[in-house]
């Protein structure tokens, strides 16, 4: 019983047909964002999430890598790492690189900017040059240094006698203490370009008036540094420290290929040893016991990094 | 200070100063890079003097350059092959990425609307969960997929973390579209989906060029997940091949390692230099309020 289109007089179908006809899919902006959107929160949701929720599921479990049985322990694992001199190690290496590492890199990074912002002749390959560190594949980067830092044939060692700084000898990867050093050079090589990149956007920002406001006012240039600078770039200057401690924190490579944890398992971080026992030792559980320990530090740095990004946005 | 001569003199120091800073920092940065290029070039009986030689100077060549090490690398080794796996993982990769974080880029920056801030930062935010987390739980999944020694597992594992960033990437770049151009095309008549195919995508390009060299110089740098998957030298990519199986025993080669490192490092170095502006803009945008 299909009536007549036109059933109303001074009616014209044909705006209302128009309208219909762009109301389709690719108009209907709510529909087409979730569409658009869905794949990215599917991969996310399902190859982040869930391996998320199956690393704690497995810190409680007593699962090899052999097989595929799953057994619930408790806190079995967490009881037995409290108790582990090793993972003591691991947990205060984890901090005590990330934050002397960060440390070092906030006074470069901000040196190397202020370098930077200067005029001065081959400025630019100056720039290009410092973010090679940054650029080169981690993994190949620390096997440069560890042949730099090679037992018999390292060139610090050679340049350091030869200007009679050194008397004895360092063997890099022998002694704790120089492995330390060495981990912590590398790592402040490798994020303080990112760390000065950042900071050097973040001092192209701040309005030339209020430069020029404070040098007419007299201020000296450490003055400047401390009373107007310093304080003007502290957020953008935490963004680039908070993104080195996550870098630092989570790093694996570095650690792994320069010493394996060694000498005598001194300089084992979380990551490593959660490698060490997860997978070269076959205990899952424990193993994602041991990377569980990441999670507080991610947080703390997570909650910051927010707190920033807010502020940065009241400010503007 | 009153005095021109003095005021000179210390203008001059200044100077000095500066350029003395600039080389520290690059001599700092360009060191490693250095020592990996003259140890490729070196002879045997050149590069392996004991460092308590003192009469010996490392830092240049004291015999004629070489070209062993490379010879050795390219033909002796699977090099050409980690580099083939690595343009195939590289590839397909990248591949998924553009299809997966452009339209959620565009989504988040424009579409979802109050969601698109929060679910933007929620996307970032799972950046930040590091493969140090994630191997053990993945090395589960993959055996259970039975994907162990197979490329397969780097193809699907390594999105997760090209997406969340290149996601991030993306959606500041589509706030930097202005709103003004793509309510134009509206208004003549196109359909949202034609907008941005039309107009925004053409006016995106540089953007996903960026998204393209940051997920492939990501997959060429990544080396947790490469190691818990691929044990077999065959399937190997670069960063893994290089660091772990060009060693025999304890005995490393050192010549052909250095090249290797030198000759993947760069041109992904000079790619990354050459779009760090742009991903720095992007980055910031991503960060500020469109």
């Amino acid at each position: 019983m299909r009536g007549p289109v036109a059933v109303r007089p001074g009616l014209t179908l044909a705006p209302p047909t128009v309208r219909f006809a762009r109301r389709t899919l690719a108009d209907r902006e709510g529909v087409l964002g979730t569409l658009m959107l869905l794949p990215a929160l599917a991969y996310v949701i399902l190859l982040v999430g869930v391996p998320f929720v199956l690393a704690i599921l497995l810190s409680f479990s007593s699962a090899t890598a052999g097989s595929l049985e799953f057994s619930w322990v408790g806190l079995r694992n967490f009881q037995v790492l409290l108790g582990d001199v090793q993972f003591h190690r691991a947990v205060w290496n984890t901090l005590r690189f990330m934050l002397i590492s960060q440390l070092l890199v906030m006074v470069l990074a901000t040196a190397a900017a202020h370098v930077l912002d200067a005029a001065f002749v081959g400025k630019r390959v100056v720039r290009s040059l410092l973010l090679l560190p940054w650029a080169a594949p981690v993994a190949l980067a620390s096997m440069a240094w560890v042949w730099i830092f090679d037992s018999t044939f390292s060139v610090v060692n050679w340049t350091a006698k030869k200007i009679g700084l050194l008397h004895g000898w360092w063997y890099w990867f022998g002694d704790p203490g120089l492995a330390t050093a060495a981990i912590i050079t590398v790592h402040v090589w490798r994020t303080f370009p990112f760390a000065t990149v950042v900071v050097l956007a973040g001092m192209s920002a701040i309005p030339q008036e209020i430069r020029e406001a404070a040098l007419i006012d007299g201020a000296g240039f450490w003055r400047r540094l401390w009373g107007v600078q310093l304080p003007m770039l502290l957020p953008v200057v935490t963004v680039a420290v908070l993104f080195g401690l996550v870098f630092t924190a989570t790093d694996f490579s570095v650690v792994w290929l320069l010493t394996r944890g060694g000498p005598y398992n001194s300089t084992h971080v979380l990551s490593t040893l959660a490698f060490q026992r997860g997978i070269l030792g076959a205990s899952l559980g424990q193993g994602a016991a041991v990377a569980i320990f990441l999670l507080p530090i991610l947080l703390v740095v997570a909650v910051l990094m927010l707190r920033v990004a807010r502020r940065a946005e009241v400010g503007v | 200070m009153r005095r021109p001569p003095l005021r000179k003199a210390l203008k001059v120091l200044k100077r000095a100063l500066l350029y003395a800073a600039a080389g520290a920092f690059a001599v700092f940065a360009v060191f490693p890079f250095y020592w990996m290029l003259i140890t490729a070039f070196k002879q045997n009986r050149d590069l392996y003097v004991g460092a308590t030689n003192l009469q010996h100077v490392p830092w240049i060549f004291n015999d004629p350059p070489t070209l062993d090490h490379v010879r050795l690398l390219f033909f002796g080794t699977p090099y050409l092959l980690w580099l083939r796996n690595t343009a195939f993982v590289g590839g397909l990769v990248v591949l998924i990425t553009l299809l997966v974080s452009v339209p959620a880029g565009y989504s988040l920056a424009r579409l979802v609307g109050r969601w698109g801030e929060r679910l933007g930062i929620g996307v970032f935010l799972t950046y930040l969960v590091p493969p140090t987390l994630l191997f053990i739980p993945f090395a589960r999944v993959i055996s259970w997929l039975g994907l162990q020694n197979s490329l397969g597992a780097l193809v699907l594992i390594y999105p997760t973390f090209t997406i969340p960033f290149c996601t991030w990437l993306m959606m500041g770049f589509f706030r930097s579209v202005p709103r003004d151009i793509e309510e134009q095309g509206m208004i003549d008549g196109y359909s949202r989906l034609a907008v941005i195919g039309k107009v925004v995508l053409p006016l995106a390009v540089p953007g996903m060029l960026t998204v393209v060299i940051f997920a492939f110089t990501l997959v060429m740098q990544e080396f947790v997940y490469a190691l818990t998957f691929i044990s077999q030298v065959e399937r190997m990519t670069i960063s893994l091949g290089v660091p772990v199986a060009l060693v025999r025993g304890d005995v490393f080669y050192w010549g052909s390692l250095m090249a290797a490192c030198f000759i993947t490092s760069l041109p992904i170095a000079i790619a990354y230099s050459a779009f760090i502006d742009r991903f720095i803009v992007g980055l910031t945008a991503g960060a500020v309020k469109g």
